[in-house]
């Protein structure tokens, strides 16, 4: 990265900030696990959810977890805490549906901008202190960049099977503000996650692109997918080879699947993947299934040692853990991953 | 450094992916969804009948089409929402969305368009160096950013590549653009290098089949990584009508052209044979045309297509016998055949027959060059033929020309006139162009060719300067329809006084009616083929030319208004108008029956019951298997399929019974009810204990089209008495379901990976609700409401729906409004009585559940809203208090354009 390019985005000489293309040379890089999961345990009511700040808003607000940055800030932070605490090298930020479009449920479109910035900025003070004491260990924050709650490739309703209930350029519009509001907030990479419908992700690439072409700047992209079931497709109904070739137009930090399955059911994903790109591999798959309950009860140990196969096969250049993870699961990945070295790639496509 | 790197791998993706390696066998690209090229494509388009245009999709794909070409260049088409349509339709259909697309258009709005509805990695076809490096670079970038692989036409700002040399030029000046500007993938670069037609009869194009395989060759040596397409049948475009030769030619074509390294092309399967399969002599003569190994290769061709094509049968005796024909006879059939020997003959026993020498040409050679215009027309003739025919008028001509000068006023020699023709601005398509020119000048025209991509203002400053008397202008794509329209406003802002002749392949009758004769007042004419040139200038410029052009522009007219009309038969009435028009029962002599319950109920009931009620015919129609019960068991192609499957269905159907896996669960109430204000009815439950009666209105749409005279406007109103009449009629509204605890047993079955019998379960839940709403509306008909107590029907007559009364439900024809459900809902209570929910989108959970409205009157009837206009839209989202947004997203299916 250039010197200009640094200033223009305000960050920080390096020693204080690391390289994460350097980074990721070294190790295997250890994802943070879920922040849902985490915010649960404070079972924070209306009122905590709508803080001060929003106490008149005249809409329900409880549920809305990308909102806790403004009201509940030291509640993520200390989530961040805990995961760099356990090993975690990156945090994601709290801004899974920080879009207008995932956000219009609870009519706080205006508030995307702010709740990005925000979100990042939180972040990035975590990941500032930390790499202070320990500078040997650089922290890195990726912006997170969900699929928001619309299909661009599949109609809502069976009856009018053209039909779609948004538009490529309704998502890229969206990101685009998404995307400008996390990088001004201090995320060092971009991470669109738990695709679902391939147009999405690319709707999110295209917005990506633009900013850095506007900025004049770089930035990393770590792309994740999600097979949603047996069926070894995406919900919108790709193979993971057809999926990986509609997102490689874009240079990506690297490439990766999440949420849905468990570790044990997205390996074999996992391997067509890693066999057939020449970009880093990433995973964060779910602690199991859910339980009747609608809960995750897969134990750390029980992941470790699902993960450790990832591992023993060198399939993957990050990981760490989706729905239901804790800083326990993530702290014994981390434990085991850092005996291995990163994969390598030797994929043709 | 002298390291030769291996050839990338060009990939592609739909829902799966398309690995083009340097081991693949050459890609098939279809091509039967492209509207310039398939006629019933376009007709399919055009009515909006996208069910069968999928089809025609799936059967490429079926095929064996690696990917599918998709092309709504039309005029009269608006291309970026066909192909938006199209597309998102594709999507839905996995056995097509498999394969990559290539989106196909000559306009880059449409190309975009397309980019940004398809996940998968597709191809652009295509862009080029054609309006300048600028727009290239613009476009390729976003192409990059779009994520998808592009065809670049070995085109620039001079015009299209025609040779070696410039097909070298061309595709090494836009690769370094690409990959050094753009950093765009060179894997990804298609080059299509022009595939021109051979066999014209026209010297230049004999190399038009070399040159591309030499520059196949060149490229796919010299600029690394990229690949070379084409659309293989131009190649024989002057072979149409000839399936045999044609088929021939595309295989002798392929088969060289992917020795040089074409790796995928536009190709019809069906119009290919294999090349060894082709008759030895049929292949010699066929590579000699594409090898250009000999000169009189098309000659050669040319006869033995005769043989071919098997319909002549020519014998000594044939040859003779057309000897003896009349005068006219002999003439024509000179020309039709090409033969000169006998012209010079026949034309002077016909001069000397005439009263003057021209009439020779207006009259003899005039009919004879008309039969050959409509075999051409007719693809009876191959374009060779019809420039031998021109040769032979050209001869006969000549021999004339003395006897003509010499009966005309000294001083006054020129030709027949002069004629200008142009390929129109933004369009390199110029072969048509150049037939007619042929056609024209042996027919003792002057011609002035301006070339190809000519601006308006040129043609307009040239037809000045050189005083000609008809111009031609010329187009092959789409957009050169709105340059000839542009050009026709000019010429009468400029009061020019020049008649204009419209060709080329994407021109037609009715595009220049409707939108080029309009803008200019002296005569346009669209002339169907270079045949027909000759007649059209002829009639233009003789002597009766006054009486030509007003019967054209009066042939024009009538065929515009009738146009016009048939548009406006599509027309609709303002919402007023509509209810003006309402159906208007006699209300006078009507006495609405007086419901034996009023007010909600719940109702449960045993499954056994329900059994008589399922119509089993939608249940095969989920398999797929269409046709009526209980004939589909005996069907002579679905039978076997139709009974194992129906034998599955009563196995878990008494396994349903037995453990009672499903539980039927409704509620239903009737309610006083009036019509308010045309659209609406009012209902006034009967008030809770303590408390005041809420109101609940259920708002209809009316129907707006034009009907027939007499006809009404129908909407569901319409059966409920007004209220301003003083008569208290009555509906009702129901919700049933059969549906809780089928998910987890479909689940179970899943999680064994057993699709059929989670299908199945589904399939008898939904048969089992509709059964259930069948029961409950007879017992509201005979008992509940009890209007048509008298009522005894059978099964099959009451699924004919032979009863009085309907069921009408939100989201079917008759009420496409799904915002009625939320008002049902709210009406009998129904999430907390039956537990019934609406999903965000307003479908029903569980999704075995019926729900909808009960009407009594003996006249209600089911009917289909069709669609309506914005002012309806606007007046419903006021009843509705929702925004005009609101209402359009969620009417949006039966909003007229």
């Amino acid at each position: 990265m250039s010197k200009e390019i640094k200033d223009s985005l305000g960050i920080p000489p390096s020693g204080v900030r690391g390289n994460i293309h350097e980074a990721i040379k070294k190790n295997i890089l250890i994802l943070d696990g879920a922040m849902g999961t985490m915010l649960q345990r404070y079972n924070f009511s209306e009122e905590d959810f709508r803080g001060e700040r929003f106490k008149d808003f005249p809409h329900s607000l409880k549920g809305n977890n990308d909102l806790l940055s403004l009201t509940q800030p030291q509640a993520i932070k200390a989530v961040h805490a805990a995961y760099f605490e356990a090993g975690a090298d990156i945090v994601e930020t709290n801004t899974f549906s920080g879009t207008t479009i995932g956000m219009a449920d609870y009519f706080l479109e205006e508030y995307v901008y702010e709740l990005n910035y925000e979100s990042a900025k939180l972040a990035r003070e975590v990941a500032d202190e930390w790499t202070a004491k320990n500078p040997d260990k650089p922290r890195f924050v990726a912006g997170s960049i969900g699929p928001t709650n619309r299909t661009a490739s599949m109609s809502p309703d069976v009856n009018d099977p053209g039909y779609r209930a948004v538009t490529f350029d309704d998502l890229r519009i969206a990101y685009k503000q998404q995307v400008e509001a996390l990088i001004d907030g201090g995320s060092d990479l971009l991470l669109v996650e738990t695709i679902f419908d391939t147009l999405n992700a690319k709707a999110a690439l295209f917005a990506i692109e633009e900013v850095k072409d506007e900025r004049n700047i770089d930035i990393p992209i770590m792309v994740s997918g999600t097979i949603t079931d047996a069926s070894g497709r995406t919900l919108s109904g790709q193979t993971v080879e057809a999926f990986l070739v509609s997102i490689s137009h874009i240079p990506l930090l690297s490439v990766g699947f999440n949420c849905a399955l468990g570790a044990d059911l997205l390996k074999p994903y996992l391997q067509t993947l890693s066999q057939n790109t020449a970009f880093n591999v990433s995973a964060h798959p779910n602690a199991g299934l859910p339980n009747a309950f609608g809960e995750y009860d897969e134990t750390p140990e029980e992941m470790q040692s699902q993960i450790k196969t990832y591992l023993d096969d060198n399939l993957v250049n990050i990981i760490g853990g989706c729905c239901g993870t804790t800083p326990e699961h993530i702290r014994l990945i981390a434990d085991i991953a850092k005996d291995y070295k990163p994969r390598i790639s030797t994929a043709v496509m | 450094m002298a390291v030769v790197e291996t050839r990338r791998n060009l990939v592609l993706a739909g829902l799966e992916p398309l690995i083009i390696t340097p081991d693949s066998v050459f890609v098939n690209i279809g091509e039967r969804t492209n509207v310039t090229g398939s006629r019933k494509f376009l007709r399919l388009i055009k009515e909006e009948k996208y069910e069968e245009a999928l089809s025609i999709a799936k059967e490429q794909v079926e095929g064996g089409a690696q990917i599918i070409d998709i092309n709504m260049d039309e005029g009269m088409l608006d291309g970026e929402y066909a192909m938006t349509k199209f597309l998102n339709l594709i999507a839905a259909e996995p056995d097509i969305s498999r394969v990559p697309i290539m989106i196909d258009s000559s306009k880059w709005d449409i190309i975009e368009a397309g980019l940004k509805v398809v996940q998968g990695k597709s191809v652009v076809n295509s862009i080029s160096l054609k309006e300048g490096e600028e727009q290239f670079i613009h476009h390729a970038k976003l192409i990059k950013r779009y994520g998808a692989a592009a065809i670049i036409m070995a085109f620039d700002e001079v015009g299209q590549a025609d040779n070696y040399e410039r097909r070298v030029e061309i595709c090494q000046r836009s690769y370094d653009i690409l990959v050094n500007k753009v950093d765009f993938p060179p894997q990804d670069i298609i080059f299509d290098l022009n595939i021109f037609p051979v066999a014209t009869g026209m010297e230049e194009h004999r190399l038009n089949a070399l040159d591309f395989f030499r520059g196949t060759k060149w490229v796919r040596e010299n600029l690394p990584h990229a690949h070379i397409s084409g659309g293989v049948s131009n190649v024989s475009f002057s072979f149409r009508g000839n399936d045999t030769v044609r088929e021939a030619m595309h295989s002798v074509f392929l088969y060289h052209a992917i020795q040089n390294g074409m790796t995928m092309g536009i190709v019809n399967p069906e119009m290919l044979t294999i090349y060894d399969d082709i008759p030895k002599d049929l292949l010699e003569h066929v590579e000699d045309v594409i090898l250009n190994r000999r000169d009189d290769a098309t000659e050669r061709l040319l006869d033995f297509a005769e043989n071919v094509k098997g319909d002549v049968k020519s014998n000594e005796k044939a040859v003779q016998e057309w000897r003896s024909g009349t005068v006219q006879e002999r003439i024509t059939h000179s020309l039709v055949k090409g033969i000169d020997a006998f012209i010079e003959l026949d034309v002077e026993e016909a001069r000397q027959a005439a009263t003057k020498p021209i009439e020779v040409i207006e009259i003899n050679l005039m009919t004879g060059m008309n039969v050959v215009g409509d075999l051409f027309g007719s693809g009876k003739m191959f374009l060779p033929q019809v420039v031998k025919s021109a040769r032979v008028m050209k001869k006969a001509v000549a021999y004339l020309l003395p006897y003509i000068e010499a009966s005309k006023q000294a001083g006054d020699k020129q030709g027949n006139g002069k004629i200008l023709m142009a390929t129109v601005k933004g369009d390199v398509h110029d072969i048509g162009k150049n037939i007619v020119s042929v056609v024209l000048a042996c027919n003792n025209y002057e011609i002035v060719d301006l070339g190809v991509m000519v601006p308006p203002e040129k043609i307009i400053a040239a037809a000045i300067e050189h005083e000609v008397d008809i111009i031609g202008l010329s187009g092959l794509i789409t957009p050169s329809l709105d340059e000839m329209v542009y050009l026709a406003k000019e010429l009468d802002k400029r009061g020019m006084k020049i008649p204009v002749m419209i060709g080329g392949a994407t021109t037609s009758r009715a595009h220049t009616a409707v939108k080029i004769a309009p803008q200019y007042r002296e005569t346009v004419i669209h002339v169907n083929d270079a045949s027909r040139a000759v007649t059209v200038a002829g009639s233009l410029l003789n002597k009766d030319r006054k009486i030509y052009a007003s019967d054209i522009r009066a042939e024009y007219d009538a065929f515009r208004e009738t146009f016009l009309n048939r548009s406006r038969d599509k027309n609709f009435l303002t919402i007023e108008q509509a209810r003006k028009n309402k159906l208007q029962l006699d209300w006078e002599s009507f006495t609405p029956v007086k419901p034996n319950v009023i007010g909600e109920q719940v109702v449960e009931v045993e499954l056994d019951v329900l059994v008589p009620y399922i119509d089993w015919t939608p249940f095969f129609r989920t398999w797929e298997l269409f046709g009526k019960y209980p004939a589909i068991l005996t069907d002579e192609v679905v039978g076997e399929q139709a009974t194992s499957v129906f034998a599955d269905a009563q196995e878990m159907l008494a396994v349903i019974l037995k453990e009672k896996k499903l539980t039927a669960k409704g509620i239903y109430g009737i309610f006083p009810a009036n019509q308010i204000n045309d659209d609406d009815i009012e209902l006034i439950p009967p008030a809770p204990e303590g408390g005041a009666a809420t109101k609940q209105v259920f708002l209809t749409l009316r129907q707006q089209s034009q009907k027939t005279k007499g006809a009404p406007n129908i909407a569901l109103a319409d059966f409920i008495a007004p209220k301003d009449n003083g008569i208290t009629d009555y509906m009702g509204a129901f919700c049933v379901t059969t549906g809780f605890g089928v998910d987890e047993w479909a689940a179970e079955f899943e999680k064994d990976l057993d699709d059929y019998n989670s299908i199945m379960v589904k399939a008898l839940a939904d048969r089992f609700a509709e059964a259930f709403a069948e029961y409950l509306h007879e017992k509201v008909r005979k008992e509940i409401w009890g209007y048509a107590s008298d009522e005894n029907m059978s099964t099959e007559a009451m699924i004919a729906e032979e009863y009085k009364g309907i069921r009408p439900a939100p989201g079917y024809p008759a009420c496409p409004d799904h915002l009625e459900k939320p008002t049902i809902w709210k009406l009998l209570n129904v999430e907390k009585e039956i537990g019934v929910t609406l999903t965000e989108s307003m479908a029903m959970w569980p999704a075995s559940s019926v729900s909808g409205y009960y009407f009594g009157n003996p006249q209600s009837k089911y009917f289909g809203l069709g669609k309506i206009k914005e002012d309806q839209v606007i007046d419903y989202a006021k009843r509705r208090s929702i925004s005009t947004d609101m209402a359009m997203k969620w009417l949006n299916p039966n909003i007229a354009d």
